[in-house]
């Protein structure tokens, strides 16, 4: 399927509003659909393949990125976005792992998917496939939550290679971050990149980084 | 005085449940490549050789009970069967919602086990407390609830929890019986037959259930797999004692009584729910002091059973 990066934005858009969450129509997809289009190795014929890549959505608000991602690469119809969020659809503001094809974890509540994470690096790590990596996205807002603080200094000081974390940074944590939120991974013994949100080489690049002793976690900056 | 050494361990017992549940675990987890265990410092030292054999399967992750609920949920995720373990207060109250949304609302489960119980650690007070883990497990649609009353019980729930695939609460306590009690499974284990009630107690309050009704005519039936309840062994037994029922648990006072009301819609029946007081002693002393002060020592139960059949 040669989906457009156009074509994906227009599926998000048929669930959104400008009222409601109207970021999300451009500041996750880049980095979602780069993830999805040209890293991970997930197969929407195979969606339980155990050697598959994962992908945790922690920031589950707004998932309308997301689902258009899932939507354009097969995981479920594209006639799923037009009932969103009624009674008899299984897409909801915070996407459940119980009911669509593709999502790892059922989120919604903030901090859950950087801990979940690191247990499921270590899963795959224990059960040989040291092939498949874990992806989480938090966004920079998220990272107030102390859970991710517990999992960040512990990942870094297993050097737990197989886990990378993308912060969608929209600056929009009440309190800031000083001195950069990569910084608080680096400090932990991570690699960092901060890149645009919208630059897709950038993305990739920081995706695709060799990191063969520690984790990596992307910046994803939005600054419109 | 002086302060114990050790909170948890016993001078008195050489072989306590924690020691049971870590040597077993640890020989579960050489065998069963599924098996993970998940810890926050508190007994890490008793899995030394087992996270240098398995390090991805043993891991500790220091003083974080949110990274531990979330790690282990994390495992399940991946199609490991975690085992996560600390003082009960951390693991179950302080991430609760965890214990929520990082197994069920995941649709996966694991296997959690606590120490410190009620009130273990007497003189560390009610911060090592929990005796409302129970009760918040009963706000979660399928889990399990195992209160062993002896180290020798430890093992065979320990199989059991790691066999099952529902979640498996497993409260581990430094409170015990003088012997073990094989329990067929999910059943009450009728210990004595009396006319006047049936009195079921749960875990480690056995001997002081025995003690105190030692001259009273009451069934006695015991069982430390108080979740699922077998409120159907139940109902049978108290049919034969008047529909008169004590419940006497370990950990907050009444926690099985909406099971018991549920079971009986359709009878009249006379409940008496003996457990753990709600309110904050604000003392120290010992766990067999709080247990009196509780009223669940063998003089405060039999006070109160008697009373109920008056």
């Amino acid at each position: 399927m040669d989906t457009t990066f156009e074509q994906v934005r227009e599926l998000a858009l048929r669930s959104v509003t400008d009222v409601r969450y109207p970021i999300v129509k451009t500041y996750t997809l880049d980095a979602l659909w780069v993830l999805y289009d040209r890293v991970l190795r997930v197969d929407p014929n195979r969606p339980d393949d155990p050697d598959r890549d994962r992908f945790l959505l922690s920031k589950g608000h707004g998932p309308s990125a997301f689902y258009a991602v899932l939507a354009a690469k097969g995981f479920f119809p594209a006639a799923w976005l037009d009932g969103i969020a009624t009674l008899e659809s299984r897409l909801g503001s915070h996407p459940d792992a119980t009911l669509i094809p593709g999502v790892e974890m059922s989120a919604g509540s903030l901090g859950h998917g950087l801990p979940l994470a690191v247990g499921t690096a270590h899963g795959l790590r224990a059960t040989g496939r040291t092939g498949s990596r874990v992806f989480v996205l938090v966004g920079d807002a998220e990272l107030d939550e102390g859970s991710n603080h517990e999992a960040i200094a512990y990942a870094g000081a297993l050097g737990l290679a197989n886990l990378d974390v993308i912060v969608a940074d929209n600056d929009s944590a009440s309190h800031g971050w000083p001195g950069g939120i990569a910084s608080r991974f680096e400090v932990n013994g991570w690699s960092a990149a901060t890149v645009d949100a919208t630059d897709h080489e950038a993305l990739y690049r920081s995706f695709t980084t060799a990191h063969p002793d520690r984790p990596h976690v992307t910046v994803a900056a939005y600054r419109p | 005085m002086v302060y114990q050494a050790d909170p948890l361990e016993d001078d008195l017992q050489p072989l306590t449940m924690r020691d049971a549940w870590a040597a077993h675990l640890s020989d579960l987890v050489d065998a069963d490549p599924r098996l993970a265990v998940v810890l926050a410092d508190i007994s890490s030292d008793m899995f030394t050789d087992a996270m240098k054999a398995h390090p991805d399967r043993v891991i500790n992750v220091g003083i974080r009970e949110q990274l531990l609920i979330g790690a282990a949920g994390g495992l399940a995720l991946a199609g490991m069967r975690p085992v996560a373990h600390t003082y009960a207060p951390f693991l179950i109250e302080r991430a609760f919602e965890q214990v929520k949304l990082d197994f069920e609302h995941q649709g996966t489960s694991g296997v959690l086990v606590t120490v410190g119980a009620s009130y273990d650690w007497a003189e560390g007070s009610f911060t090592h407390f929990s005796p409302r883990d129970v009760a918040l497990f009963d706000t979660l649609p399928g889990w399990r609830v195992f209160v062993p009353g002896h180290a020798a019980e430890v093992p065979p729930l320990l199989d059991r929890a790691v066999q099952a695939e529902d979640g498996v609460y497993i409260r581990l306590s430094l409170r015990h019986n003088e012997n073990p009690y094989a329990v067929p499974d999910g059943k009450l284990l009728v210990l004595r037959e009396g006319k006047r009630a049936t009195v079921a107690v749960v875990g480690p309050l056995l001997d002081n259930v025995l003690e105190a009704t030692a001259d009273l005519d009451v069934t006695v039936a015991y069982t430390n797999t108080p979740r699922p309840l077998d409120t159907a062994g139940l109902r049978e037994l108290a049919a034969e004692t008047g529909d008169a029922i004590v419940v006497v648990e370990p950990y907050l006072e009444g926690t099985s009584a909406w099971l018991v009301s549920r079971a009986y819609e359709d009878r009249p029946h006379r409940l008496l729910s003996l457990g753990v007081g709600r309110e904050e002693l604000r003392r120290y002393g010992t766990a067999a002091e709080h247990e009196r002060l509780h009223g669940l020592d063998a003089e405060g139960i039999r006070a109160r059973v008697r009373a109920f059949l008056a």
